[in-house]
């Protein structure tokens, strides 16, 4: 009788644990970030088919090349993800060297391995070493959250904001990069060329024309891919003799291209935080005021676009995509395209906040690295973006504080 | 039909004493080293040949981060084992494991021993290699947890073997403890170790080459040493080490690269520091080099540990099983997978891609040879950046019985 009681009760009690247990097992789950607070996932607005699509470019995104799957032989990284964690901003472990142009009679040094530094190596072969002489500059790995809606982007106006000449004598330009395009380019009815080339927008010298190009370029020189846009594998020319991996190309096919041409197309937007922060809204007043938002352009809309998430659509990216001179600060002797040495592509700002996430809790800014904090950032900034950089330094540290702020709640 | 009726005669008796003998086996100890003939299946009166096996099913419910993944139904492993006693001084045992339904399908253990002294018995086969603990004593029905520990499956890549030759054997220190040792060569790993999907440092890797059974991937053997203690009362610690060259140094006879090595270290220990308490424990350190050109990503170091506490709370009543035991369990695990420092940035920058883990749980066992658990984990990941933890949670139940 007791036996059958202390069963009873056992069975009643282990089976009432397991109801609990599973009934509240959401709850001991880890719960996702809020939004805001990260730069991966989808943008809305997805139809069902493109948010399988999407599905399928993020995992192609992060998959990993090994030897085995075609990477190398030389290469920068094994997978796109780790040039962009979280699809953020990369590391500096992820930095790209660039290497032989100095003007926009192109590059001199393709021969030797240019334009890009394949500093790994698979077991077996030997990686490139920068040529002695050559000009160079190291690049770190930009966000991609948003960059479809910079994409979607008409070369109409991205030339509403040119000013070549400064023609309106606020001492800044704005130049467009116009680049040769690969033989695969297809332009679309938003092109404007000029000469056969076509307006860079991605990258730091602004130096890929589309998603497509900056694709499969980051496939073929950073992970050493294949595909039916590049056939050939990265080849260490400074060493005799070196070949190409053994994999047979293409190594991925013209559908995982797509699929991430598409997922970096319908990647969200950065959210902005705390935008009703009353320091945070001064801050963006000060941002107008000393004249940041010259360059740094807020506030966009898309035209109609075949995603129809991405049609008219008014986002916030902090940029212009147009090449300014920077000054001899940050003129490191190498450039793209028509770009001058010393031209950078206006950084969108959006999700600067969260560049921490991505970087391992710490500040790698500006198109190398090199600075630690958003204030020292703005310290290099020279050439036509002296003025800001001087209105900066006369503002009091509480206006200072208020600006950084506003800064990192984008 | 003579013969046949001569066998029939004999074959049962035979398996008597074989059984017999077993259970006196001189060579057997309570050490981890024999945790492969440690098995209720040989204990029995049983045929010549003695079957058994284990069984090991659960759910797992979990998720990442917010993604929750819902419910799976798992058919983890199903192992057979086969067991003969050859003559008084040779015998046979095998292990063939199903893992994951029929997704992979190894031999784990193949083992030939002959006895020349107590002290020096001849091993050859395909050896479960001594490195820790659990590598040799990994049965489901003996854990408290569905889950194995970290350090011995990303780290040291359980169930870990390898066809080779050697010795072992055990002895007594005294009255109070049992000492044992093993020596093997045996095949070794391949340069998949730093080529691999998981984008890191990952032994395991070498388990995908299908050849590995059959043909050494650079012509050279793996050392492999372990050496075990164990106090009649406050339980067994051993220390072990396996290592060789990994990568094909040597290519259609021309020497084409360094010989590069990969070296394990383990220590492990398993206490009992009460009537009802059990400690078990396995710390791993891995020394590979990677060649300078290659990749951080793919560290030259690597170390891990895992602490299992498991008490006996009560011996519940359950009709039929007159020997049911409850436990509670809490284990601690911690896994980095790349020690070094990141050459691209100034002063250093560590490389994290390391890993902390909490699993603690309820183990019902109704009979020795059975276990029904209930386990939550939760575990902490960060990348090689040391961007903020990925959190990975699951809650799991499920059974495991020897048979």
């Amino acid at each position: 009788m007791f036996v059958e009681y202390f069963t009873m009760r056992l069975l009643f009690i282990l089976f009432a644990v397991l109801i609990l247990l599973f009934s509240a097992c959401e709850k001991l789950l880890p719960k996702a970030p809020a939004p805001e607070e990260t730069l991966d996932g989808p943008m809305e607005g997805l139809t069902t088919e493109q948010s399988i699509q999407f599905a399928r470019g993020d995992e192609a995104f992060g998959e990993v090349f090994t030897p085995a799957t075609g990477l190398g032989p030389i290469f920068v990284m094994s997978s796109c993800a780790g040039c962009h964690t979280g699809d953020g901003k990369g590391h500096p472990f992820a930095t790209l060297t660039r290497f032989g142009q100095s003007d926009s009679t192109g590059n001199n040094y393709l021969m030797q391995g240019g334009p890009q530094l394949q500093h790994r190596a698979i077991p077996g072969f030997t990686p490139e070493v920068l040529p002695s002489g050559a000009p160079f500059s190291r690049f770190l790995p930009p966000a991609v959250a948003g960059i479809g809606f910079l994409a979607a982007l008409s070369d109409a106006q991205i030339l509403s904001y040119a000013d070549p000449n400064d023609a309106d004598g606020d001492g800044i330009s704005g130049v467009p990069n116009y680049i040769t395009p690969p033989p695969y380019f297809v332009p679309g009815p938003y092109h404007i060329p000029q000469n056969g080339k076509y307006i860079g927008r991605f990258g730091r010298k602004a130096a890929a024309i589309d998603l497509l190009i900056q694709t499969v370029n980051a496939y073929h020189q950073d992970i050493g891919i294949t595909s039916i846009f590049e056939m050939v594998d990265p080849i260490n020319f400074q060493v005799s003799g070196q070949g190409n991996d053994p994999i047979p190309d293409p190594e991925v096919s013209n559908s995982v291209i797509n699929d991430v041409v598409f997922y970096l197309r319908t990647l969200k937007p950065p959210t902005p935080r705390n935008s009703s922060d009353p320091d945070v809204m001064a801050g963006k007043n000060i941002f107008t005021d000393i004249k940041c938002g010259k360059c740094h352009i807020p506030e966009w809309t898309t035209p109609q676009s075949d995603v129809a998430a991405l049609s008219n659509k008014t986002f916030y990216p902090y940029t212009d995509l147009l090449l300014h001179d920077m000054g001899p600060g940050l003129d490191d002797g190498y450039t793209e395209g028509s770009a001058k040495t010393s031209e950078w592509r206006t950084t969108p700002l959006w999700g600067l906040g969260l560049s921490k996430i991505a970087q391992g809790g710490q500040y790698f800014l500006m198109h190398d690295g090199r600075a630690k904090s958003l204030e020292s950032a703005i310290m290099l900034h020279g050439g036509e973006a002296s003025d800001s950089k001087n209105l900066f330094q006369q503002l009091n540290s509480s206006d200072k504080a208020k600006l950084i702020k506003f800064l990192e709640s984008l | 039909m003579k013969i046949f009726f001569l066998l029939s005669f004999f074959i049962p008796c035979f398996a008597l004493g074989q059984s017999d003998s077993l259970r006196k086996d001189s060579l057997i100890t309570n050490m981890n080293k024999d945790a492969g003939y440690n098995r209720p299946a040989f204990f029995g009166d049983r045929f010549p040949v003695s079957l058994g096996g284990y069984l090991e099913a659960n759910t797992h419910y979990g998720g990442t981060d917010g993604v929750n993944e819902g419910l799976s139904f798992q058919m983890r492993r199903l192992t057979l084992f086969m067991f003969s006693r050859l003559s008084s001084r040779t015998r046979f045992l095998t292990e063939i494991e199903f893992e994951d339904g029929t997704k992979e399908i190894n031999i784990e253990a193949a083992l030939l021993d002959f006895q020349i002294h107590r002290l020096l018995i001849f091993r050859g086969g395909v050896i479960l290699n001594p490195i820790g603990s659990f590598n040799q004593n990994h049965d489901g029905p003996k854990w408290a947890f569905i889950e194995r520990p970290l350090v011995s499956t990303t780290l040291i890549p359980s169930t870990w073997s390898n066809p080779g030759f050697g010795f072992h054997g055990s002895g007594l220190l005294g009255d109070l403890w049992q000492w044992n040792y093993e020596a093997y060569l045996t095949q070794g790993f391949d340069d998949q170790i730093i080529a691999n999907e998981t984008n890191r440092t990952f032994l395991g890797a070498t388990k995908e080459n299908p050849d590995r059974f059959e043909e050494s991937f650079n012509g050279s053997a793996m050392g492999n040493l372990k050496t075990a203690f164990r106090h009649s009362s406050l339980g067994e610690f051993g220390v072990s080490w396996m290592g060789g060259v990994y990568n094909a140094f040597r290519v259609e006879g021309e020497i084409v690269d360094d010989k590069r090595r990969v070296d394990v270290f383990a220590f492990d220990l398993s206490l009992n520091p009460g009537k009802n308490t059990n400690i078990t424990g396995e710390f791993a350190m891995v020394k590979v080099d990677v060649p300078k050109t290659y990749f951080q990503q793919f560290g030259s170091g690597q170390y891990g540990f895992f602490l299992d506490w498991n008490q006996k709370i009560c011996n519940p009543r359950i009709p039929g099983f007159p020997g049911s035991a409850l436990y509670y369990s809490f284990r601690l695990e911690r896994v980095d997978y790349n020690t070094e420092n990141f050459s691209e940035i100034d002063g250093g920058g560590k490389i994290y891609d390391e890993l902390w883990g909490l699993n603690t749980g309820f183990s019902l066992r109704p009979q020795n040879e059975t276990v029904i658990r209930i386990n939550y984990f939760y575990r902490w990941h960060r990348d090689l950046f040391g961007n903020p933890a990925s959190k990975s949670a699951a809650l799991q139940f499920g059974v495991s019985s020897y048979f």
